[in-house]
């Protein structure tokens, strides 16, 4: 099994006309995702290498049945195409956009809340997320990724998230799914929403959680870890050198005073009983471990 | 973006928020003819995004000519923690009654905006948030419904703010909200927040934080260009468009995505290499990127070796490789370059840098591999 997606999640894609759109959603459908649709307004009546383009996501969800979508539109329009998909009625929006102004984030967040609780959003400025074989929805390369479980990864990190499926490949450790929450302030998917699925999931049978410095989401799944979860999980947190103050790159990573450390984070996550490693590459060699001890 | 103190309380002056009398002041002498103007007493106060002014000197009360021309003389070029006052604000003094502390921000845990208030302003908030945090009155307020005066005024009532002034703070919160809010600000602060013996209210200090993700609403943000200080490095970056940060180690770094930039600086420190900085490509890490990227790690008289770490998604590594070449070629580089390519069209990229390899470019198969390389050669050039 895998969480939040499976060969069968039929996916439209919020701006598959423009460049990135196209590119990823191509790919998406390559990799074997069922690609249905393509959301462009004015542009309905189109076609992207054969996908069918509608004005609306109403219209891409009532002529395809999706129940999920994959955003791909500029900062200005993406808080609008993430509202508009949870109005039609899709279960899980994934949006990889980056640089969406925070009081915009704060907002859709608080709207999906409120209006369509059973709505997941996944990101903003996040891969996505993948489930090797099966489904790939975002930017991930598919062929990092290896199927066939038990493997689940978390990360707060783009980049790490592929570094991470490509450490457990190489090493033919395989995953249940692989999902990128992305490393805003406000994301609409946070750690524990994925850990407590990945527990949920009789094919994953451990977890990899990659943090970085700023915020208290990983000390908040720390205690989440120690109380709720069974299967073992291996933790990664970057940005032990980040100096304090400064942003590094995400608009959630930076240290202020003693708060959102990296070191603060391992702490929590040692306590938690979590393996903690200090590269990804000795993550992926603790996994490989565990992964052993457990057949 | 950080603004500067009088940049904040022009800010603030949109929104309708009381600041004090004042205008800036680059040299001795327009310190003098803004005192001049505005009326004694006046309060020098250093420009530098830096706390502790006050007690590093750079904060100055003067009460006539003489002492303004001394103050300002004493405080232009003054170095507070690293940065030097090249620029400062001078303002009307006020009298001061009380002294409160006003702010919001966004609470990432809680995904809503918070305000605090306190009766103890003037000081460290860092501090009153360790010593007495029961002084500090919280209000998260959700982003549909925004602040209402019912709240506030509970707000005010819980924090102790003085009877006096509660009907001057609940207004000041509301514009202060408008502020953060219509001005896209990822942080508002007044500390202190005064109250006059007049019983009126008003921001004498003013730190205000801009979300550079808005900007592209907010035309007017480019009066704030003298915002960016520091780093000569930095600046370049800027100008580039590249998110950069200096640090003082000699292994230039590159790396796509904020995440593996920062896993890259934590393992170049656990081989036994020094960073030199923080340098996140992005998505868009094509040739043009690839040269600004380097001419900027190049500008830095520090770095012996140059790590580029890349894990293509939505970057393609062929990209990448071109991109170096390409670079190499117009910023004249010839600082060691040792290069750590995976994902997107790596083996591509990989095709087209081989023919290249040398002493001045190498490959290596594996992040941990690439930053032990590169701190063997920054290593070597130290000696």
């Amino acid at each position: 099994m895998s969480i939040f997606i499976d060969e069968n999640t039929k996916v439209i894609v919020q701006g598959l006309t423009g460049s990135q759109g196209r590119f990823h959603g191509l790919r998406n459908r390559d990799y074997g995702t069922k690609v249905l649709a393509g959301v462009t307004p004015g542009k309905g009546g189109e076609n992207v290498d054969g996908i069918p383009i509608y004005d609306t996501v109403a219209e891409a969800v009532a002529a395809t049945g999706a129940t999920a979508s994959f955003v791909v539109v500029p900062p200005k329009a993406a808080g609008a195409a993430i509202l508009q998909a949870a109005e039609a009625g899709i279960a899980l929006i994934v949006c990889i956009t980056e640089h969406i102004p925070a009081k915009d984030e704060a907002l859709v967040y608080a709207r999906l809340k409120r209006e369509f609780p059973g709505t997941r959003l996944l990101g903003p400025n996040c891969p996505g997320l993948i489930s090797p074989g099966k489904c790939n929805i975002g930017i991930t390369a598919g062929e990092i990724a290896l199927p066939g479980g038990p493997v689940g990864i978390v990360s707060r990190s783009g980049t790490l998230t592929y570094q991470a499926l490509h450490e457990l490949s190489q090493q033919g450790v395989g995953q249940t799914t692989c999902v990128g929450i992305g490393g805003d302030p406000v994301p609409g998917t946070n750690f524990i929403d994925v850990l407590s699925a990945f527990e949920a999931d009789p094919e994953t049978r451990a977890v990899i959680m990659i943090g970085e410095i700023g915020g208290s989401e990983e000390e908040r799944a720390a205690e989440y870890i120690r109380d709720h979860m069974t299967k073992p999980v291996v933790a990664y947190i970057a940005g032990v050198t980040a100096p304090p103050g400064r942003k590094m790159g995400h608009a959630g990573a930076i240290v202020s005073g003693s708060h959102g450390t990296a070191q603060a984070k391992m702490d929590a996550l040692r306590a938690a009983g979590v393996i903690v490693a200090i590269n990804p590459t000795e993550a992926g060699e603790k996994m490989v471990e565990v992964v052993r001890a457990l057949s | 973006m950080d603004l500067f103190e009088y940049q904040g309380k022009q800010y603030f002056a949109r929104y309708g928020i009381p600041v004090s009398d004042g205008d800036i002041a680059d040299t001795v002498d327009d310190a003098v003819e803004v005192a001049e103007r505005i009326g004694y007493p006046v309060v020098i106060k250093a420009q530098v995004q830096v706390g502790g002014r006050g007690k590093a000197g750079g904060v100055k009360l003067a009460g006539d000519a003489e002492e303004a021309r001394a103050h300002a003389t004493s405080i232009l070029g003054l170095d507070i923690k690293g940065h030097v006052v090249h620029r400062l604000w001078v303002e009307h003094a006020s009298d001061i009654k009380r002294e409160y502390y006003a702010s919001f921000t966004l609470d990432r845990a809680a995904k809503a905006h918070l305000c605090m208030l306190s009766a103890k302003g003037g000081v460290d908030i860092e501090q009153v948030v360790e010593e007495d945090p029961e002084s500090i009155a919280l209000l998260h307020v959700n982003p549909i419904d925004g602040v209402n005066v019912k709240d506030l005024v509970l707000l005010v009532d819980e924090a102790g703010i003085d009877e006096e002034a509660r009907e001057g703070v609940v207004e000041m919160l509301e514009r202060l909200y408008r502020c953060y809010i219509d001005g896209d600000a990822d942080l508002v602060e007044i500390n202190p927040l005064i109250l006059t013996p007049e019983g009126n209210v008003h921001a004498l200090d003013a730190k205000v934080t801009l979300d550079d993700d808005a900007a592209f609403r907010h035309p007017e943000w480019s009066d704030f260009a003298y915002a960016q200080d520091g780093d000569a490095r930095e600046a370049l970056a800027r100008s580039k468009g590249l998110n950069y940060i200096g640090l003082d180690g000699s292994v230039g770094i590159i790396a796509n995505g904020a995440g593996l930039a920062m896993s890259t600086l934590d393992v170049v420190n656990q081989v036994g290499g020094t960073a030199a900085n923080f340098l996140d490509c992005g998505g868009g890490a094509n040739a043009d990127v690839m040269a600004n990227a380097l001419e900027v790690i190049n500008s830095d008289s520090r770095v012996r070796v140059i790590l580029i770490n890349i894990f293509g998604g939505i970057v393609r590594c062929d990209d990448v490789a071109n991109g170096v070449l390409l670079a190499i070629k117009r910023v004249g580089l010839t600082t060691p370059i040792v290069i750590r390519l995976d994902g997107t069209n790596a083996p591509l990229a990989r095709e087209i840098l081989t023919p290249h390899l040398s002493e001045r470019m190498m490959l290596e198969p594996t992040m941990i591999a690439a930053a032990r390389r590169a701190a063997e050669i920054a290593g070597k050039g130290s000696k």
